[in-house]
């Protein structure tokens, strides 16, 4: 039997467990990107908060304290390799958490997701404008205002790209997750490339799979992303209820 | 009683260590009284800046205080001081610093949303303002729309239509070509004629030559002013660039 016919009948075989890994696949790597940049947007924030010439003795000794911390987070999870974490922290904590690798798994991607996106997040807010930040102190807005209705908006715009970047690298870490038992798409390709014992032509609807779910996600995130950068009127009562 | 008193005004930067001690400003001393018109010069790193921020309360004075209509700046506490820039004090920068975010509009209106007025009181506050700047036709564009021109008189509106006590200037006219910063200086006579008070930090003796006053700063200290008194403009710009040049080859206090 030549190579493509025998992929054709492993596919035909094992297509609803490819299916189920799919899933938990993207199930990972969609939760994993929104809650971590649910957490970048708040570690970003806080990191782009420094001490400023006006603030006390007392103020400027917490927000150091509060950055430093946030760096060794930052550090940790951007410096060690997430297979590493997974079986780290899976394990360390299974004895006063009892999750399911399913949970674990979520929680693992977003921290990690997290940590990359803190940065995303701290750069684009980086990227905007000085002269924004002193356009809106100067007529009469908070830090906190100028943060959530001025900077942070410009800069989730400018740092868009990279977040869709993140997702697309979510859909194939996550398989680093099958260290822990997530049943996701590598850990099923591997259990029926382990029973038929054909791992060259299993590996390769799995590559296959996983180049789909990439190609498109990232096509649609771009057009998403294009249209995003079309002007859009604001709503100028809203931004003032905010405030 | 003056509307703006700044008394022995004094700003050392600590460099991280404490072993340097930089003095920004040495004992600034002056008042600006209502309806004043007033020009500040001196050459960069002569502290301008500095004394910029900290009237504008983005910068704490290491000693000396701040007075605006008897109230001392330098007290206030960072929950009071956005109120009290929004209350009390005008903007206007050299980069202009409208939000990208939102339209020409919405960026005048912005400063009275904040305050939580309403929206026909900010219509009526706008039409003769926006008649008065001639920026009618693009209130409704956005910042990146717009020449640098129009977009410095938007901010002036941003700025005015609070009826701030103060306007402060940050070299309003350093990113505009000379016709633009002409009319610029145009309107900010116009609006100082309405007995709006006016501090603009400058370069441009162009621009100083239409203040009321002109004050130098040299080495953190008030070096010397002038009055516009009856002078006329080209009288005005000989004394300005002679008092720069002095600056420049280092004269005395005493000249």
């Amino acid at each position: 039997m030549g190579f493509f016919e025998t992929v054709k009948e492993i596919f035909l075989q094992y297509y609803p467990l490819f299916w189920d890994g799919v899933q938990v696949t993207m199930l990972l790597a969609l939760s994993g990107t929104i809650l971590g940049l649910f957490i970048g947007l708040v570690v970003g924030a806080l990191k782009a908060i420094k001490p400023e010439p006006r603030d006390s003795g007392l103020v400027k000794a917490l927000k150091r304290i509060m950055g430093f911390i946030l760096s060794v987070y930052i550090e940790f999870f951007r410096g060690t390799p997430m297979m590493v974490q997974a079986v780290f922290l899976f394990y360390g904590l299974k004895p006063y958490l009892g999750w399911s690798p399913m949970v674990a798994g979520v929680c693992i991607i977003s921290v990690n997701t997290g940590a990359y996106m803190a940065e995303i997040i701290r750069s684009g807010i980086q990227s905007v404008d000085r002269g924004q930040i002193e356009g809106a102190r100067s007529i009469g807005m908070t830090n906190v205002q100028t943060m959530f209705s001025i900077v942070l908006p410009q800069a989730l715009r400018n740092a868009f790209p990279a977040v869709i970047n993140e997702f697309v690298i979510n859909i194939k870490d996550s398989s680093m997750l099958s260290v822990i038992m997530v049943a996701d798409l590598f850990f099923q390709g591997n259990s029926a490339a382990g029973s038929l014992f054909k791992y060259t032509e299993t590996f390769f609807i799995i590559a296959l799979i996983y180049l789909c779910l990439t190609f498109i996600t990232s096509r649609v995130l771009m057009y998403i992303e294009k249209r995003m950068n079309a002007p859009k009127k604001n709503n100028i009562v809203k931004a003032g209820e905010a405030a | 009683m003056s509307m703006l008193e700044v008394n022995n005004l004094k700003k050392v930067y600590v460099t991280h260590f404490g072993s340097n001690k930089v003095k920004a400003l040495d004992n600034v001393t002056f008042n600006v009284d209502e309806g004043e018109f007033v020009a500040v010069m001196g050459e960069s790193g002569s502290g301008k800046t500095t004394l910029l921020n900290i009237l504008a309360s983005l910068d704490k004075p290491t000693s000396g205080e701040v007075r605006l209509e008897g109230k001392n700046i330098a007290m206030l506490s960072e929950s009071e001081i956005s109120a009290f820039r929004r209350q009390n004090l005008g903007f206007v920068f050299q980069d202009f610093n409208l939000l990208d975010t939102f339209s020409i509009r919405d960026n005048i209106y912005l400063p009275l949303v904040l305050s939580g007025k309403k929206l026909d009181y900010m219509q009526k506050k706008l039409e003769p303002l926006a008649k008065m700047l001639g920026i009618n036709d693009i209130l409704d564009k956005f910042p990146y729309e717009v020449s640098g021109g129009q977009k410095q008189r938007a901010a002036v509106a941003r700025a005015v239509i609070t009826d701030p006590k103060l306007i402060l200037a940050d070299e309003p006219t350093g990113a505009l070509d000379s016709r633009s910063a002409d009319e610029l200086l145009r309107l900010f006579n116009k609006i100082n004629n309405q007995g709006q008070t006016i501090l603009m930090v400058t370069h441009s003796t162009k621009a100083a030559c239409s203040a009321k006053r002109v004050m130098f700063i040299k080495d953190g200290r008030v070096f010397h002013q002038i009055y516009r008194g009856e002078n006329t403009y080209e009288e005005m710009y000989q004394k300005i660039s002679q008092i720069l040049t002095l600056l420049a080859t280092g004269g005395d206090r005493d000249e």
